[in-house]
Parts: C-alpha cells; sequence; structure tokens
C-alpha cells in the first residue's frame, strides 16, 4: 500500500497535515501525537513581527463545531525562526509554513526571510475573516488575490499554497486567479464567518462579535467547494474543514483533494491525525486500494 | 510557568459517584489514571458524549486521591455540556484530557500564613490545595446565599471563614469583606473566583505587598496551548507568545497576581 503524494515537488509520506492555527507548531501536540507520523506540520500563521491578536473571549461553542477569533496572534518571523523550525527539524515530516500580513510588504518580507530556511512550502493566509486589515481582503476579491499571489511567487523560494477563503461567491473565479498568478497549489477552506449571541446577556459572545466557523459543521461545504475549484484549476488542492476521521478525509480526497489537514477536530480529539491516516488506510485495504493517488478526484455522478 | 513532567493525555475515566450538593452545583468522583499526577490548582477537560458540544469541558481539581486513582469533580451546570455530565450515574464512562494546568505553588506558602479564597465555583480547587499546604491556613469561602458546598471539607484542613451576599450565613459581603470584618491578615494569597473577586484581591495583595496567587478562568478550546483562545493580558512579554498575552490553559491557570493585568 503507497500512501504517498507529491505537491508541486514536493513527496510527502501520507496525504494528512495539520491545519494552520490548530496545532500550533507541533510542539503543544507531540504529548499525543508522534509528529514523525505526519504527512506535513503546517504551522500557525507568523507574520513579520509578533501579534497580540484580538481580546476575549476568542473561542465559543456552536453547534457541531466551533467560532474563533484569534486574531493571528503569533510571535513574529525572528522567534518562529530561532525556536519553531528547529524544533520542526527534529523530525521526519514536511514543515509548511503559514505566512500572513497586513499589508504586501508584510508577507513579501516572512517569504523573504524564509528563503532560506529548511522549510518544504509556504502556507499564505489571504483569508483570515478575524483580522480587520490585511489578509482576507487579499482573498475575497480576484484580481487582489492575482496581485498578491504573483508577488509572492516572485520572491518565494518554496512552493506556494494560496490558502483560500469560503467567504467569496465563486471559489472558482478565486481558485483560477490564483492559478494564473502562478500559485503552485491551493488550500481550502478557512473557516466561514459566523456569529454568536448570548441570549441571556444579549451580548455577543465573542469580543470580535464575529469569529470563524470551523468542525464538523462546516463539512459538506468543504467538500463542495474543494469539488469546484479542482475541477476549475490544474494545480492541486489540499482540502479540509471538519475532517474528524479517514471517512471524512476519503471524502475530500475524492471530491478532488490531493491531500487533507485536520483542523478544528485536534481540539476535540488530540490524536485525530493519527486516526485520520490509519482511516484512509483501512478505506484502501477494504476497498483494495495500492496507491492513495486512485483516490484523488475519484467521485463520479 | 508550566513546569509539567508528565505527559498530557486523554483517557476514559469510569463515574465512580455522583451527587447533587448546591443548587446547580455537583460532584462527581471518577477513576482514572491521571489522578496519580495531578496537583492542587491543575484541572481536566471532561468531553461530552454529544457530538454537538464537541470541545472539552475545563473543569478544576477538587480532590485527587491517587492512591485509588480517583478525581473529585465539584462543577456548575452552566450550559448543555455540564448538563449532560450532571445526569451521569455510576459506572458510565466519560473521556478526559489532563491533567493541565501549572497548579499552585504550594512551596510558596510552606509553613506561612495563607489565606487560601474561594468564590462560587471557585471554591473547589481550595479543598485539594487545603490537603496540600503545610501552612497556616485561613481559608476564606464566598457563597451566593445559605446554599453552601464543601465548607465542611474544607474545616478539616484549616479555619473556615464564609462570606454570603445576602447576608444569610457568615459575613455579609464577599470573601474581601471577611478579612476586613475579622480583621484577618496573611503572608501569601491564593485565590480563585470570579474576576471582580480575583481584581479585588490583586488590589489588597499589592496594598499589603503581600504575595498573591491567581486561578484564572477563560473560554478554552484544545486546553493544551495550541489554539490561543484562552489568554490573559500579561505585565511582561510572555517568553512563549512573545506579546503581552500567556496561555492560561498551559501558562496557568494559576499567575502570580503581578504578572497578569485583570
Amino acid at each position: 500500500m503507497n500512501t504517498e503524494v507529491t505537491i508541486a515537488g514536493v513527496t510527502f509520506k501520507n496525504p494528512v497535515m495539520t491545519a494552520s492555527g490548530t496545532f500550533g507548531s507541533g510542539m503543544e501536540y507531540s504529548d499525543f501525537v508522534d509528529l514523525n507520523r505526519l504527512g506535513a506540520v503546517v504551522t500557525k500563521g507568523v507574520a513579520n513581527v509578533p501579534w497580540p491578536g484580538n481580546p476575549t473571549p476568542r473561542v465559543a461553542e456552536v453547534y457541531g463545531g466551533m467560532l474563533n477569533a484569534i486574531g493571528l496572534q503569533n510571535p513574529g518571523i525572528d522567534v518562529f525562526v530561532e525556536r519553531d523550525i528547529p524544533f520542526l527539524r527534529q523530525y521526519d515530516t514536511k514543515i509548511i509554513v503559514n505566512v500572513c500580513g497586513k499589508t504586501v510588504e508584510d508577507y513579501l518580507e516572512v517569504v523573504e526571510r524564509l528563503g532560506d530556511e529548511p522549510v518544504d512550502m509556504l502556507e499564505i493566509n489571504v483569508s483570515c475573516p478575524n483580522v480587520k486589515e490585511g489578509a482576507i481582503a487579499f482573498g475575497q476579491k480576484a484580481d487582489c488575490l492575482y496581485d498578491i499571489t504573483s508577488q509572492i511567487k516572485a520572491r518565494a523560494k518554496q512552493p506556494v499554497i494560496m490558502k483560500l477563503s469560503p467567504n467569496v461567491t465563486d471559489i472558482a473565479e478565486m481558485a483560477r486567479a490564483a492559478e494564473a498568478a502562478g500559485a503552485d497549489a491551493l488550500s481550502m477552506i478557512n473557516t466561514i464567518t459566523g456569529m454568536k449571541i448570548d441570549i441571556h446577556r444579549r451580548k455577543f459572545v465573542l469580543a470580535n462579535q464575529t469569529g470563524g466557523l470551523s468542525g464538523p459543521a462546516v463539512k459538506p461545504v468543504a467538500v463542495r467547494m474543494v469539488y469546484q475549484a479542482s475541477h476549475a484549476v490544474k494545480i492541486p488542492v489540499i482540502g479540509m474543514g471538519g475532517i474528524a476521521d479517514g471517512e471524512d478525509a476519503v471524502e475530500f480526497l475524492l471530491a478532488g483533494a490531493s491531500a487533507v489537514a485536520v483542523g478544528a477536530m485536534n481540539f476535540v480529539n488530540p490524536y485525530a491525525t493519527i486516526e485520520v491516516i490509519e482511516g484512509i488506510e483501512a478505506y484502501m485495504k477494504r476497498y483494495g486500494i495500492e496507491n492513495v493517488t486512485e483516490l484523488i478526484g475519484a467521485v463520479s455522478a | 510557568m508550566e513546569n509539567r513532567t508528565i505527559p498530557r493525555k486523554k483517557v476514559t475515566a469510569t463515574v465512580v459517584s455522583q451527587q447533587k450538593m448546591a443548587e446547580q452545583i455537583y460532584d462527581l468522583w471518577i477513576e482514572t489514571e491521571l489522578a496519580q499526577d495531578a496537583r492542587a490548582g491543575q484541572f481536566v477537560a471532561v468531553y461530552p458524549h454529544s457530538a454537538a458540544t464537541l470541545l472539552p469541558r475545563p473543569i478544576s481539581i477538587c480532590e485527587a486521591d491517587r492512591e485509588r486513582c480517583r478525581l473529585r469533580l465539584v462543577y456548575r451546570v452552566a450550559g448543555k455540556g455540564t448538563a449532560e455530565f450532571s445526569a451521569y450515574r455510576a459506572n458510565d464512562t466519560v473521556d478526559v484530557l489532563g491533567v493541565l494546568g501549572n497548579g499552585f505553588p504550594v512551596e510558596r506558602a510552606a509553613g506561612k500564613k495563607v489565606f487560601l479564597m474561594g468564590g462560587g465555583i471557585g471554591i473547589p480547587p481550595m479543598l485539594q490545595l487545603a490537603k496540600e499546604l503545610d501552612a497556616e491556613k485561613q481559608i476564606l469561602l464566598g457563597y451566593r446565599n445559605q446554599d453552601l458546598f464543601l465548607q465542611d471539607d474544607l474545616g478539616k484542613y484549616g479555619q473556615v471563614y464564609m462570606a454570603t451576599e445576602d447576608g444569610s450565613v457568615g459575613v455579609a459581603g464577599n470573601v474581601m469583606d471577611i478579612i476586613r470584618v475579622k480583621g484577618l491578615s496573611a503572608d501569601v494569597i491564593m485565590a480563585c473566583g470570579p474576576m471582580p473577586m480575583l481584581r479585588a484581591v490583586k488590589q489588597y495583595a499589592g496594598e499589603q505587598g503581600i504575595e498573591a496567587y491567581l486561578s484564572l478562568e477563560e473560554r478554552m478550546a484544545c486546553g493544551v496551548g495550541a489554539c490561543l483562545g484562552c489568554v490573559c493580558e500579561t505585565k511582561d512579554v510572555d517568553s512563549h507568545s512573545h506579546v503581552h498575552n500567556a496561555r492560561i490553559c498551559t501558562d496557568g491557570p494559576v499567575f502570580e497576581a503581578g504578572e497578569v493585568n485583570i
């Protein structure tokens, strides 16, 4: 049985990654998960300087999922390069660094700093719904997405994954814009903007009022968008949104994803990534699949 | 700061017993290996069975019976998840993540005159703390009304003073009023309770120039320091985050009062 997948020339031992922001830089989950078993660790978003993030409450539970408005708190690229990359390099897994920024220049600064670092790919977060400036604005207009993607591609030494927002009218249009600008791969979905109100206090639950919805509640939306985007472009798509087990992951692969990421479910089950890997293998065994790549886009009408 | 030495894990625990202690307050004993590692001021995250309520609920450790591998969790029913817990009976199973957080620095109070201050659902962690502390213990408890809980358990380990908001038992008011009315003093304070109480404790400790350790609460998702949901503003730049934010789940929940801006 072969679970390897290759995306933009980078080969992963299996198609299971961690979704940015749900796994720190791996350290926080190393009590639970042998990081060597993961296809890749996708880090929490990192900016050119430390970001304090939003006021609390930052998280709220909703039916079958959660809202978050962390606001991309991060220690900045200097600390990240000194502490997080050397930590991850101890493990036999691929490193994908998620990059965030408020201006194009912010993104470019981080991308250039990472150029000589031992990281395998960059994932560009142009889809965080919880930061007031930058971030999502780049990911909601096709021309802005094209512009930032092409500028990043001109500077990046590693292959570039553009992480797309689901908070758009036409995901296929966004996917095509990123591809046309030279993106090596796409990942989706980031969270869906939501809101929760405490009816007893008549107040917003989150200090930020709105937050990003994730967890099993978003999975059907994510599967649909992965299907639409992967059929609109030739570059690979990394699918995520509410994946809890191997069956969920297979669904994304069949929809057209070349790899998958486990996000909010890490919070629910700290062993989720490993269980997803084992679940995919069990599915392959059950149906006599030799190569996991046979599953990619294999859904039929 | 985090001084964890034993790996955290998610385990399936068995309910030993449960009873209602007061209005909305439940007393749950579970059997789990996690009890062997538990210290005062730490917490566990308890998972509802319902897939609709996904996230584990952080609940403080009220008592740890290390020999019999049992944890006592005294919690308030605050929503759907805790309502589900309140229906658990002996031999039911429940998934628990733990043990989490740093715990109270009991060594800072050894041999000294200490206030253990608990307000409302901040009272339960005071019991394990009272058991572990080798000190002169004055235990100050604040309740809403005469619907009391844990006062007898705590009375075994020190002098208990009570306050009620409606004045029905003990001093009328809160734990700070006990200090004033009874003319008490201490060298160290360890406290858990609602934010207004903790702010008052911090202010009092500052004025008196005494050490105080506060156990904070915030909405959490992961419980292990990854999601950055449960942060608290800190006086200095935090060594992990490199901003003025510490993670309550991992760097806390107990902080020296001067470290946090509350």
